[in-house]
């Protein structure tokens, strides 16, 4: 340690340069730290599913909603635990890029399904269940609109309009927040006879819901069930399709498609170049000392100690860019949040995906380090010496 | 002046080849973050062009007032009547009005690429439809015949989907289809489209007579206003018309907003972090070269050649790597083929990604100005170290 004097000088003697290639590092974390964050986007969830929650959809689309009447079948199910419906209203509020994913749905029985999942308080979950014109939203949408308990709000949406073709006035009963990471905290949900009352009779689509979902005693017979509630349904005018809630959501993911791996891809390509430019700049610093490393050589410092001396010297310039792009992206990240305000809602950093961020800044700086100061250990001295 | 700029200049990048390792990783850099611009813009493009394609001045489409989307709109089949009488419609030579009243509904169906089902649209139109949509037209198999169950695929969608083939039949619930032929629509969205015959549509989806919207084509794109005013003030209908071009590009602009919106974020990221990297690396070369730029203004060549000279080394890197990325990019993006899901249309949306001229163009400039800010503090560096301490350096 008493050599780390040699280690800063050697830091400080072009300044420019080492502020420079900790600039690159740091660009190329910050990218890191984006890129992993829309890599959770994309996958909208699909580690949050519950694999002992399972989904019934009309097996031609989700769009044909289900009759009614299934719920009480399906409940019967043996190894069923518990039941709830949804409908996808599509919500928006004033604008129509202003979407977040809203459903109509019964509190009563969502709020039993999802409890780990949805966090308020339980008098908001009383008047939540007690108000057929209220809602509970999410703590980010909330905040992204200005909300607050008790206000009244109109929210319009892209596949149910109203017979005036006016919005629909909500009153927000709660506002729901999640410890979970990357729990989705934008969404809007409604008690569905609110929804029912502007539903003709004459269209056939009241009292039908777009999907259920219900839990089952023991995750290990969720393909049992779902053939057995597949089987009881088959033949009728809605068949349907039983699958685990993760299923659902990758399948749900993949028809956003390969648009996300593409931009991710891109991204990596874009972060190992500048990581590329960065490393080649430390190694070249390195490089260019030979002479010195020979001269500390000749001085009688040994191989370890020399190639430590080195290490601590690259592995600084990239702890102190790395991990300050690594922190701002976090920061970022967790503060400001989803870029598209909403549309994107599980974007957020996975803490495997930090551990990672902080094995490649070490190893970076290893790797720039290691190669040249290994070729100068294994100059004899002599050349060394006479190179320029 | 100018005489001794271009001899520091010219010495400059004849001997690039000297330093091709380190002006190398300068090029690739550059290259990288051109290729990443090009390529995420190239996918917003993609999709522009598209609803671009789709916008036919002469195509409108009639949705229930205060429905932005088809999913939303509705009427009865006697409003579609009253439709087709509205003036600015244009008529065949038998008087027939070029009307085409429309179901839009979603089917379930796996995606080639990863086998994992997807909404697929699936349209119901009327015999007047092929002249409606005039530019659509088989490429292979034949057209459906109406009032059977046969489908015909848009050429997007049969690349998509599996099993999208002349003679194959499906099934969705209780209703099994002949596909029997694939259309091409000039690039259009109906391409990601499936289309049936919106009378057998109807009793298959339970929609009695009910349309969601009505597609017609105008006399001339002037004659809108004259519909427009015609189909509002009308007490028997709550319509609206609206271009097709304006409700195409309304239909994407969430989807577009996200591409655009994740795509500046990285592009200027990496724009920021490729200038580090390309001042780092033009720093190298001026620093290995700091006695040889203090023995060139020993002999007296003044500082404003040897920043020019650096400036421009750093300007022919960039260009260098601006074209290589953007001739990468070209080559591996242009016209890839792909699907995503438009959540406004609550449906599956092929295009292909575009890489424009125009894109080219600004990637060029924004590898211009990166080679510039890259270069320009070096150069300002080799201009004024001090000529007897830089003879000294190493």
């Amino acid at each position: 340690m008493r050599f780390l004097p040699i280690v800063w000088r050697n830091l400080l003697r072009r300044k420019f340069r080492t502020f420079f290639t900790m600039g690159a590092i740091f660009f190329a974390f910050l990218l890191f730290g984006v890129l992993m964050a829309i890599k959770s986007a994309f996958a909208m969830g699909v580690e949050m599913a519950g694999q002992g929650r399972l989904m019934v959809i009309d097996k031609v689309s989700i769009i044909n909603p289900l009759p009614a009447s299934y719920e009480q079948r399906i409940r019967q199910v043996e190894g069923v635990t518990d039941t709830a419906h949804a409908n996808w209203f599509g919500g928006y509020y004033q604008d129509v890029r202003n979407q977040f994913a809203t459903f109509a749905t019964d509190p009563e029985s969502w709020l039993r399904i999802y409890s780990k999942e949805y966090e308020l308080p339980d008098e908001h979950k009383k008047a939540w269940i007690a108000d057929r014109a209220g809602i509970i939203v999410g703590a980010d949408t909330a905040k992204k609109y200005g909300w607050s308990v008790g206000q009244r709000i109109p929210i319009q949406g892209t596949i149910y309009r109203r017979p005036d073709g006016g919005p629909w006035e909500f009153t927000i009963d709660g506002i729901y927040d999640s410890k979970l990471k990357g729990a989705d905290k934008t969404q809007v949900l409604f008690n569905y006879q609110y929804l029912r009352e502007t539903i003709p009779e004459a269209s056939g689509m009241r009292d039908r819901y777009n999907w259920y979902v219900f839990t089952i005693s023991d995750p290990d017979r969720a393909p049992e069930i779902a053939a057995k509630i597949d089987a009881m349904f088959a033949n009728s005018p809605n068949e349907t399709k039983t699958n685990t809630e993760k299923a659902f959501v990758s399948d749900w993911a993949n028809q956003v498609g390969d648009i996300g791996k593409i931009m991710m891809w891109i991204v990596a390509m874009a972060m190992f170049t500048i990581l590329l430019v960065a490393g080649n700049t430390m190694a070249q610093a390195i490089r260019e000392r030979t002479s010195e490393l020979a001269v500390l050589k000749t001085l009688g410092f040994g191989e370890g100690r020399i190639l430590s001396l080195v290490l601590i010297e690259s592995i600084f310039i990239a702890v102190i860019g790395g991990g300050l792009g690594l922190a701002l992206s976090y920061i970022i990240i967790t503060v400001v949040g989803d870029p598209t305000h909403g549309l994107l809602p599980q974007f957020y950093f996975p803490t495997a995906q930090i551990l990672l961020g902080v094995l490649l800044v070490l190893g970076l700086g290893l790797a720039s380090g290691f190669l040249p100061a290994w070729q100068a250990s294994r100059l004899r001295i002599v050349d060394a010496l006479r190179r320029n | 002046m100018l005489s001794q700029i271009i001899a520091v200049t010219g010495v400059n990048i004849r001997s690039i080849p000297a330093r091709l390792g380190s002006s190398t990783v300068a090029v690739i850099g550059i290259a990288g973050v051109v290729l990443v611009f090009v390529a995420v813009l190239s996918i917003a493009e993609g999709v522009n062009a598209t609803m671009k394609a789709s916008g036919d001045p002469n195509l409108v489409l009639i949705l229930r007032a205060g429905s932005d989307t088809e999913m939303t709109s509705g009427f009865g089949g006697e409003s579609v009547r009253v439709i087709q009488d509205a003036p600015g419609i244009a008529r065949d030579g038998s008087g027939t009005p070029l009307t085409s009243p429309e179901l839009f509904v979603v089917v379930d169906h796996p995606l080639r690429r990863s086998g994992s089902p997807a909404n697929v649209p699936l349209r119901g139109v009327a015999p007047e439809a092929f002249k409606v949509h005039n530019r659509l037209k088989i490429i292979e198999g034949r057209n459906i015949e109406f009032g059977k169950n046969e489908i015909i695929a848009g050429r997007a969608a049969a690349q998509q989907f599996v099993n999208l083939n002349v003679g194959t039949t499906l099934k969705w619930g209780e209703s099994t289809w002949t596909l029997v032929g694939i259309f091409d629509d000039g690039g259009s969205v109906s391409e990601s489209e499936l289309w049936c015959d919106v009378k057998v549509l109807q009793p298959a989806y339970r929609r009695g007579n009910s349309y969601q919207s009505v597609y017609a084509r105008l006399t001339s794109p002037d004659s809108y206003q004259q519909l427009k005013d015609s189909l509002t003030s009308n007490p028997q209908l709550t319509v609206t018309p609206m271009r097709a071009s304006d409700y195409y590009g309304s239909q994407t602009e969430v989807l577009q907003g996200i591409i655009r919106t994740i795509g500046g974020i990285i592009a200027v990221l990496m724009g920021i972090g490729a200038v580090f990297g390309a001042v780092i690396t033009m720093y190298t070369a001026v620093a290995s070269r700091t006695r040889e730029i203090a023995t060139l203004r020993a002999l007296g060549f003044g500082s404003i050649p040897v920043v020019f000279s650096v400036i421009a080394e750093s300007i022919l890197l960039g260009i260098v790597g601006g074209v290589i990325g953007g001739a990468i990019a070209w080559l591996a993006f242009d016209g890839y083929q792909t699907a995503t899901m438009n959540f406004q249309s609550f449906s599956q949306i092929a295009f292909s990604f575009a890489v424009t001229p125009q894109l080219l163009l600004t990637a060029l400039v924004i590898s211009l100005v990166m080679g510039t800010a890259g270069g320009l503090l070096p150069a300002i560096r080799a201009a004024t170290l001090p000529v007897v301490t830089a003879l000294r350096e190493l």
